[in-house]
């Protein structure tokens, strides 16, 4: 664990949980659900682009309730249900709720690897599925309660959900819309900055003066501190190789297309974007939630487990695949800038901050429910 | 040069992004419904009277936890709690149920008492009425029923879904089924960027089951 100011140390996690708490009782989670009961999967609005998709993944729906029935009769039948359960992973996760936006838009912001990007789908994939087969467990399986009990539940870890998307969004964005603007404001000689990156004194200025706030944007890298020592000119090389570019606009500037070694094995974006994983990830799906109730219902609650996780691998696939596009583009685009004076990289670092206001965007509107209610075409 | 590469590397950036936008709906629950317009005597339409059956899974995930003295088996009264949290739910979506009277619409109120949940074969069907707030006599009557989130997705039953109740004689019904989506259109669908508005094709309504009822 990265040293943090003691302060930081109390006052971060307590923040947060503190914002999430608001957030949380400020917003009205009453979304119902038509039938008063849905597994939180409140109706969400419609958009030609995924029509056709759409279609696939209710025929593949269709069919799991009878591959299941099959199952039932004969255990053999448990690989087809697989096959199908793959396959409504695959298209399901093109509907909302799957991470693809925040997952996507963390990883430009952050300029993560593709690499990054489909380890993260992947464990919040996993987590979702995690998360429903916990909740019908424990709801359905020990408490025997009702759908809409359980509907509640999966209500409040949603709204829960939804504000860390918000809180993280909001983290990254003040870090990166300073980076930003930083770049916007009239800088001395963008190459010598690069150059003197680590003993110009106009950086270091602005390090000794944004130290404290490092405590509440940070994940717990140890850059606040080492700027702290920074201003007192000790231990340069060693706070040299604790730098994350990320986290740094002043390094993000010179370093951002060539991480230190130390950045990239490190443990650093693991830490961080499980943040922003476990935000998505502890939405279950609500496709999975019915799917376990009936296989339940049918005594086959195991098989319904196993399906809930063959869907997430599915949906992990999509995932994983739109997010590597989001990566590939950024990682064009970083080359380009970087290949570029001034103006390149100043469009870039907008970009990024673009992506981190996004990231609150689908927050804020998964949270107020507006995805869900607004309905922009069609009607 | 390179910026103008730059800007393209940005637009697919932004694309991409706009490819994961959360826009897409699920339909989670399926009904296949029978439906029954209710006349007066002095020839008015007095209500809506629907019969939604519910899916397997639904029908399984909505029961859960519910007490019954028959394993797998639900009587009408067991199931009354059910029916009442569906039919309160329901409300919030204007049951799903448009009407409207030579091009007017139509206020619908509260479902009557004496709505109710039936279990037969693992299949849950709810019944219930809705009444029309003023009884109404009208040369073109349109009900529409649809989801315009198509997170329900309707459907009328195969064998007689709609049927009209002591209606005047010279009243002439015809049910509209929601266009199947076609291949190509899906196709076309998928083809619209995701950041135009989708004008060419409404989905909704256009996919809506209709009923239309004549009198001249």
């Amino acid at each position: 664990m990265p040293v943090l100011p003691p302060r930081c140390r109390v006052s971060q996690p307590l923040l947060f949980i503190a914002a999430v708490a608001l957030i949380a009782f400020a917003v009205d989670t009453a979304s119902a659900a038509p039938f008063g009961m849905s597994a939180g999967g409140a109706p969400p609005q419609v958009s030609g682009f995924a029509g056709w998709i759409l279609m696939q993944q209710a025929i593949f729906y269709r069919m799991l309730s009878g591959a299941i029935r099959a199952t039932k009769a004969d255990g053999t039948a448990a690989l087809g249900l697989m096959g199908i359960s793959f396959a409504y992973g695959i298209f399901h996760a093109a509907g909302p709720g799957h991470g693809k936006a925040v997952i996507s838009s963390y990883l430009v912001a952050n300029n993560e690897t593709w690499k990054r990007g489909i380890a993260l789908a992947f464990v919040s994939a996993v987590l979702q599925a995690l998360t429903a087969i916990v909740i019908v467990a424990i709801a359905a399986v020990l408490l025997n309660a009702t759908s809409k009990a359980m509907g509640d539940t999966v209500r409040i870890v949603e709204t829960v959900s939804y504000g860390l998307i918000v809180l993280i969004g909001l983290r990254l964005t003040w870090v990166k819309g300073r980076a930003f603007l930083k770049l916007l404001m009239p800088q001395p000689q963008p190459q010598l900055a690069h150059a003197h990156a680590h003993s110009g004194g106009h950086d270091h200025a602005h390090h000794e003066h944004v130290h404290t706030e490092a405590c509440a944007h940070d994940d717990g890298h140890d850059h606040g501190h080492d700027h702290h020592h920074h201003a007192h000119d000790h231990h340069h090389g060693h706070a040299h190789h604790h730098h994350d570019h990320d986290h740094d606009e002043g390094h993000a500037w010179g370093h951002a297309h060539a991480p230190e070694p130390s950045e990239l094995t490190g443990k650093h974006w693991l830490r961080r974007g499980l943040a922003a994983v476990f935000s998505v990830g502890l939405r279950p799906c609500s496709g999975a939630i019915i799917v376990l109730v009936f296989a339940l219902a049918q005594g086959l609650f195991w098989v319904g487990v196993a399906s809930t996780f063959v869907m997430g691998l599915g949906t992990a696939i999509t995932v994983s695949t739109i997010a590597t596009l989001a990566v590939m583009a950024r990682g064009i685009a970083g080359k380009i800038a970087a290949s570029k004076s001034g103006g390149g990289m100043l469009l870039l670092r907008g970009f990024e901050a673009a992506a981190a206001v996004l990231i609150v965007v689908f927050g804020v509107l998964l949270l107020t429910g507006y995805m869900v209610s607004e309905r922009m075409i069609g009607v | 040069m390179t910026l103008s590469r730059l800007y393209v590397a940005i637009v697919a950036m932004a694309a991409a992004l706009a490819l994961t936008a959360p826009a897409s709906a699920h339909p989670h629950v399926w009904v296949t419904m029978k439906t029954e317009l209710v006349y007066a005597p002095d020839g008015t339409l007095t209500g809506v009277r629907h019969a939604w059956a519910f899916d397997d899974m639904f029908s399984a995930f909505a029961t859960q936890g519910y007490e019954s003295k028959v394993k797998g088996q639900f009587t009408r009264e067991e199931l009354a709690p059910l029916a009442k949290v569906n039919v309160e739910s329901l409300k919030d979506y204007d049951y799903f149920t448009y009407v409207t009277a030579d091009g007017k619409k139509v206020k619908l109120k509260d479902p009557a008492p004496g709505y109710y949940l039936e279990w037969k074969d693992a299949i849950l069907t709810l019944h219930f009425t809705l009444p029309l707030e003023h009884p109404l006599k009208a040369q073109e009557l349109r009900v529409d029923v649809y989801d315009p989130s198509i997170f329900v997705d309707f459907e009328f039953a195969k064998k007689d879904p709609v049927h009209l109740v002591d209606a005047p004689a010279h009243c002439k019904m015809d049910v509209v089924l929601p266009r199947e989506m076609t291949f190509a259109e899906g196709k076309a669908l998928s083809m619209i960027p995701a950041d135009q508005p989708n004008v060419s094709m409404a989905i909704g309504a256009e996919f809506a089951n209709k009923i239309l009822v004549h009198c001249p």
